[in-house]
């Protein structure tokens, strides 16, 4: 790589209001790694929940936001895998024939889950962490079967010293979060919730990993309410700095 | 013929399956033992995944030419010596199997599995005309006594226990009985036999139909199929008219992935070729064989917005590995075809009202799409479904205004930015603990089985000027 890398930061509106300190963990790690970061005004949220619930009209409008707030970006890191599979693969689709189509699909190949980015953009795979334990991994539907990334994740969590990486029964299998489908049948959200979470307890892990804010609140709300040890993360509250860096 | 709408609401049929131990029980035995059969199956088969797109490449072939190949096959059956009819509707297709019954004085009919005359609700009919329908499959044969509707498209009786099935089978023939699957078939055997000699009539579907030979394609596990095409003196076969398949060369394809999809088979018991009625000097098979070809809805999605699912072979995959179907089972659905592909299926019968509130009985994970043998892409259909739904503004205004306040507010990042301060506002009553453990209103549906986390102190965005600062 010649000149510094640059990277945009999609937040996405579930981190940004949620969850700040994965946003910031993700800033200093990917700066760390000499990464220059900016956080593009104007970006509010991808669209997603709008798509999949079948108002594609006002998707689209929202889409035509981001493609804009994005359209000098070099490379955009998203920390959510539906995101960023809707960015890469819906954005085309909704804003074709229109004046944004050609840089929607500009955007679309510049866009990755973050997990992705450090691993297959960047090649950085060695990080060290301050936590430690037993980890497991949860992979979210989107990342899994819309981006077919299962490797990445997991090579950064197997790579992290300190930590053990055990199986999770079941790992592909939906958390059961479903955006707007987590209110519209609460019980049966909850019940393939309820099914994730024995499994993550019978892993024997302290901490269930994730690359998706979706799941993650779906997995802690449900650990929360069950008063667990066990804790969601996202996959970047793990990664404090490369391994051999100066703490 | 459409079927009526329901009148509870999805999320009360949902909650009373949720409710059921058994239910629960029997699913989760079921559904996780065929996800890991379709898996090995899978797994010790490399050329899996090329046929998997062979089969589909297949199947878009045959849609474009539909009509060539269904009048090759109408040639071919009567060649040998078949009768086939067309029905447009469920109802046409019932009339036509009701006037054989009449013509050939039929009493009694045995029926081996099939999706297609539970579509058209054929044994309420039969038995109103004075033909005694009797299901011949295991599964279908244990519902049929507990006066069910299958709740699985392969396994009809999936949501019953080993336990309840022996309770049933006591109660029916007032004797103590074992929960022992084998005395049970055993049972069901027994009483199969007399059915079997008794009938007139034998009524199947078909997984496939060649057009090139005229040959229906049975795939079945438990011999009933054969029984049924062979002793009675008329077979009368119903199939939707997607199951054409051009060639004997192209059957293959799909016989390889079929049995692995459904039940991880390398090929399942029984494949029946059945090639019309008996001719000399053959020693057994019908006097007669019909075969009823039925649209109800299908043509009209060759061009329509439904036209994937046309692909789909009925193997039931994409049920066992959906977790709401694996929480819910097949009854919840409310109509014929349950799961995934059923609510695709539902609004190709039924139109897309029927499933204003079934669209959306899916997390969207792509589980279905992943272990499709065809590749369907249901999820995508389920959302261009909701679309449909959307924008024949039959969606509950509720929720309408919920979606389109969103969309307004995410169009104006100005005023999503005051998302943050005004969710703090909000939220301060209910912040325990840095959770919230409940909600007033809507928000309820949250926070009723899980923690919310509250909108953060300072949001990212909120956030961004000193992380700039600590940047440079």
């Amino acid at each position: 790589m010649t000149a510094s890398p640059h990277v945009a930061l999609m937040i996405t509106c579930l981190a940004d209001m949620f969850y700040p300190e994965v946003g910031e963990r993700i800033v200093r790690l990917l700066r760390r790694l000499g990464v220059t970061v900016t956080l593009p005004p104007g970006q509010t949220c991808c669209g997603l929940p709008l798509f999949n619930s079948g108002y594609h009209a006002d998707a689209a409008a929202v889409a035509r936001r981001t493609v804009v707030a994005f359209a000098d970006a070099e490379t955009v890191v998203v920390p959510s895998g539906s995101c960023a599979w809707m960015v890469r693969h819906e954005y085309a689709g909704l804003l074709e024939g229109g004046p944004d189509a050609a840089a929607a699909r500009r955007l679309a190949g510049r866009t990755y889950e973050f997990s992705q980015y450090l691993v297959r953009v960047l090649g950085r795979t060695e990080f060290e962490t301050d936590a430690g334990g037993r980890v497991t991994y949860h992979d979210s539907c989107h990342l899994l079967r819309g981006l077919h990334e299962a490797e990445s994740p997991r090579t950064l969590l197997r790579n992290l010293a300190g930590v053990e990486l055990v199986d999770l029964p079941g790992s592909d299998e939906c958390c059961g979060f479903g955006g707007s489908f987590s209110v519209r049948l609460p019980e049966v959200s909850t019940a393939i919730l309820d099914r994730k979470l024995a499994n993550v307890e019978a892993s024997g892990a302290s901490c269930v990993v994730a690359c998706d804010a979706g799941c993650l609140m779906q997995m802690k709300g449900g650990l929360g309410r069950r008063g667990s040890a066990v804790r969601a993360v996202h996959l970047a509250e793990l990664l404090d700095r490369e391994r051999g860096a100066a703490r | 013929m459409s079927e009526p709408p329901i009148r509870t609401p999805l999320r009360d049929r949902a909650q009373q399956a949720l409710g059921d131990r058994f239910l629960h029980e029997a699913l989760d035995i079921a559904t996780t033992k065929f996800i890991g059969l379709r898996r090995e199956a899978f797994g010790e088969f490399p050329e899996g995944e090329r046929l998997r797109d062979d089969a589909r490449a297949i199947k878009e072939a045959t849609l474009q030419r539909l009509d060539e190949h269904l009048d090759r096959l109408i040639d071919n059956v009567e060649r040998r010596g078949g009768h086939v009819h067309f029905a447009t509707t469920g109802d046409e297709a019932r009339d036509i199997i009701l006037d054989i019954a009449r013509r050939t004085g039929a009493r009694m009919a045995v029926k081996s599995k099939s999706m297609a005359t539970e579509e058209i609700h054929l044994n309420d009919a039969l038995a109103a005309a004075g033909v005694t329908p009797v299901e011949t499959d295991l599964g279908e044969y244990i519902i049929q006594l507990a006066h069910e509707r299958p709740s699985h498209i392969i396994a009809p009786a999936i949501h019953k226990t080993k336990g309840q099935v022996a309770e049933l089978f006591a109660r029916e023939l007032q004797r103590e009985v074992a929960a022992d699957p084998e005395v049970l078939t055993r049972i069901a055997r027994a009483e199969l036999r007399e059915k079997f000699l008794q009938a007139d009539l034998g009524i199947t579907g078909a997984n496939f139909a060649v057009a090139d030979t005229g040959t229906v394609v049975l795939v079945t596990n438990e011999g009933n199929g054969r029984m049924v095409t062979s002793l009675p003196r008329v077979h009368v076969a119903v199939m939707g008219i997607e199951k054409v398949v051009p060639s004997m060369t192209d059957l293959m394809v799909f016989l390889s992935v079929l049995a692995k999809s459904a039940t991880g088979q390398k090929l399942s018991v029984y494949t029946t070729l059945v090639q019309g009625p008996r001719r000399a000097p053959e020693l057994e098979g019908p006097e007669e064989f019909h075969l009823v070809l039925l649209d109800n809805g299908r043509i009209a999605q060759i061009g329509g917005p439904l036209r994937e699912a046309l692909a789909c072979l009925r193997c039931g995959a994409c049920l066992n590995v959906c977790p709401v179907y694996r929480q819910i089972g097949g009854h919840a659905y409310g109509y014929t075809y349950p799961g995934p592909i059923g609510i695709l299926l539902t609004a190709m019968l039924n139109g897309p009202r029927a499933v204003k509130e079934l669209s959306h009985a899916s997390s969207l994970c792509g589980a279905c799409a992943d272990a499709c043998p065809v590749r369907i892409d249901i999820p995508r259909m389920l959302i261009d479904l909701r679309k449909q739904v959307h924008d024949a503004k039959i969606a509950p205004w509720p929720e309408r205004v919920v979606f389109k306040a969103l969309a307004w507010l995410l169009r104006h990042p100005g005023l999503y930015r005051l998302g943050g301060p005004l969710g703090r506002l909000l939220q301060w009553p209910f912040v325990r603990g840095g959770r919230i453990r409940t909600l007033p209103l809507f928000f309820g549906q949250w926070t009723q089985t899980r923690d919310l986390p509250p909108v953060a102190a300072r949001t990212f965005q909120e956030r961004w000027a000193a992380l700039e600062r600590e940047g440079r």
